[in-house]
């Protein structure tokens, strides 16, 4: 379903991403792990198009997708969330995920009709999906932590989409926290049938839930695999892991 | 649509005070009923100016172009040819809708403070050619006189005229305030590359926001003809768009009403303590210095947020 191929992209003499390879198949989990400044989120802004790749391609159902403007990539039916919520912070909590689905509608230019009457089953089925519901009416901005990170989730479930892109989905989050979000990200996947794409720190919680993993290195792909396999790499346990046993 | 963005309760407040404003000019003196027409021309060319400041986050430093188009474009018909008034009433609008499209294909391409960079330099040259071609536009003495149908020539026909017009203007632009085009642009001034993200095409959309801001500046400009009955360049200079930009501010640019009590109380200001002292501008300095440490979100937004549980479903709406 999507596929990038040697892409790389690089900021003045700093190599962010130097060839990274990755492979996701429709109706997967796929993890993207690394250490800090591997070229994680590089990567994810390339796949959609906040930043355009040096070189190297990305394929989205036999498209390729490098070269299109954001706006572009979401109707092909990519969405994603962002490490650090990204949000409307004056706007409703309702009104966030509202302007998403309208935008999927295609009415975002409707004048002189009142959006309130628009897009409020889906809106709020999304907000329920999340557990947002009983803050609809609350200005985004105030929001807590926590269900900031669940209403970037829902903003980017608004466009119903078919690969859902997760940068770091438990950042700042606790233990406890992060385990909800994850079964509430696999639950959200296997209702609506997402592929997902996501990366994340938390070592246990990658090799439960994915099916595949992409370790990241200094801008490099290492190694692509089955968790297991990504577990047993020499490869990676020696750049990543630090030789110690994983996890 | 009407039934479903207005209720009953939300119109009481706007109600009773177009009411007043109706019956008034009999009662003050002809001067008030003066200054009242140029605080409604005032306060429409501040709203238009807020759809894309306060609602589309776009730094428009230079507004008063579009106005100062429809001003022009109306008084040269008016005096150089033979058409109908309406047509010559509708022209202005229209070509400062197209000189927004033009100027605002440029600037698009920028952000933020570019962008009103951009536009200050483009203006300018739209400025410049108002003041220097005095065979056209009479140049930097303006043009005087402007003839005017006999039903709007009197000061109480233009104070209707323009209460009446930025009456049904300010109902448009809320229904655009309510509508999906608003919601989206109000997402896009809070977080534009979030929006491209969920597949909204932002430059375009600005791009339209500024035509229809610029439309609506372009029928202000065409109340200022009537109720002044001339033109002159100064009201395409950047200094008088800056102030009115300052208007959204000091009325609270994230709210709908905010603007025009902006431009309330800076026609106030110049026209009351003008009359003392010709540094006005002194008054208006330390009043923003206040407004900025005291009233971030501007008067309106400050009493919204004060008194405003009850009363910010009604003016406001859910959208605030």
């Amino acid at each position: 379903m999507l596929r990038v191929e040697e892409i790389h992209k690089s900021f003045d003499d700093f190599k962010a991403v130097n060839g990274a390879n990755l492979t996701v198949q429709k109706g997967a989990l796929v993890a993207v792990i690394g250490p800090n400044g591997a070229g994680k989120t590089t990567l994810f802004n390339l796949i959609t198009g906040q930043l355009k790749p040096d070189k190297g391609k990305v394929v989205f159902n036999e498209e390729d997708i490098s070269k299109l403007p954001p706006y572009q990539i979401c109707r092909r039916g990519i969405a994603r969330s962002f490490q650090i919520a990204n949000i409307f912070p004056r706007l409703t909590v309702f009104r966030n995920v509202q302007v998403s689905v309208l935008s999927q509608q295609g009415k975002s230019r409707k004048l002189f009709y009142p959006a309130e009457k628009l897009a409020v089953k889906e809106t709020n089925s999304i907000l329920e999906s999340v557990g947002l519901s009983d803050k609809a009416g609350n200005t985004a901005g105030s929001l807590a932590h926590g269900d900031q990170r669940a209403l970037e989730i829902a903003i980017a479930l608004g466009n119903e989409p078919e690969l859902l892109i997760l940068d770091e989905p438990t950042a700042g989050m606790s233990p406890e926290e992060t385990t909800a979000t994850i079964d509430m990200v696999k639950r959200l996947a296997d209702l609506r049938g997402l592929t997902l794409l996501f990366c994340e720190h938390d070592m246990e919680v990658v090799f439960n839930a994915a099916q595949s993993i992409m370790v990241m290195h200094q801008g490099l792909t290492i190694i692509q695999g089955e968790p297991d396999e990504v577990r047993n790499s020499r490869q990676v346990q020696e750049c990543y892991l630090g030789g110690a046993e994983p996890c | 649509m009407f039934k479903d963005v207005f209720n009953l309760k939300s119109l009481v407040l706007p109600g009773a005070i177009f009411v007043v404003l109706l019956i008034l000019p009999p009662i003050i003196p002809r001067f008030y009923t003066y200054i009242l027409a140029v605080i409604f021309v005032t306060a429409l060319l501040a709203m238009s100016l807020n759809m894309v400041v306060g609602h589309g986050g776009l730094f428009q430093f230079h507004h008063g172009v579009f106005y100062g188009v429809g001003a022009y474009t109306v008084a040269l018909m008016l005096t150089k040819t033979s058409l109908p008034i309406w047509a010559c009433f509708v022209a202005g609008p229209i070509m400062a809708a197209l000189v927004g499209l033009l100027i605002g294909a440029f600037c698009i391409r920028l952000t933020r403070l570019y962008f009103g960079m951009l536009q200050i330099s483009l203006g300018s040259l739209v400025w410049a050619i108002a003041f220097r071609w005095y065979d056209l536009t009479g140049g930097d003495d303006g043009m005087h006189g402007i003839p005017m149908p006999p039903i709007i020539s009197s000061s109480k026909g233009a104070y209707y005229f323009a209460l009446i017009i930025l009456a049904i203007c300010m109902i448009v632009i809320y229904l655009i305030f309510k509508s999906p085009f608003g919601a989206t642009l109000q997402a896009i001034r809070d977080n534009p590359d979030r929006c491209e993200a969920i597949g909204i095409n932002v430059r375009r959309h600005q791009l339209i926001a500024i035509v229809i801001a610029s439309f609506f500046a372009g029928i202000a400009g065409v109340l200022f003809v009537v109720v002044e009955g001339s033109v002159f360049p100064d009201l395409l200079f950047w200094v008088f768009s800056l102030e009115v930009f300052i208007m959204c501010l000091l009325g609270g640019w994230f709210t709908f009403a905010g603007p025009i009590l902006g431009a309330a109380m800076m026609v106030s200001l110049r026209t009351f303590v003008g009359i003392y002292t010709e540094y006005w501008t002194l008054i208006l300095g330390i009043v923003l210095i206040l407004l900025i440490f005291f009233l971030p979100e501007g008067v309106w937004g400050f009493l919204l947020e004060k008194f405003g549980r009850q009363t910010k479903g009604a003016v406001e709406g859910g959208s605030e």
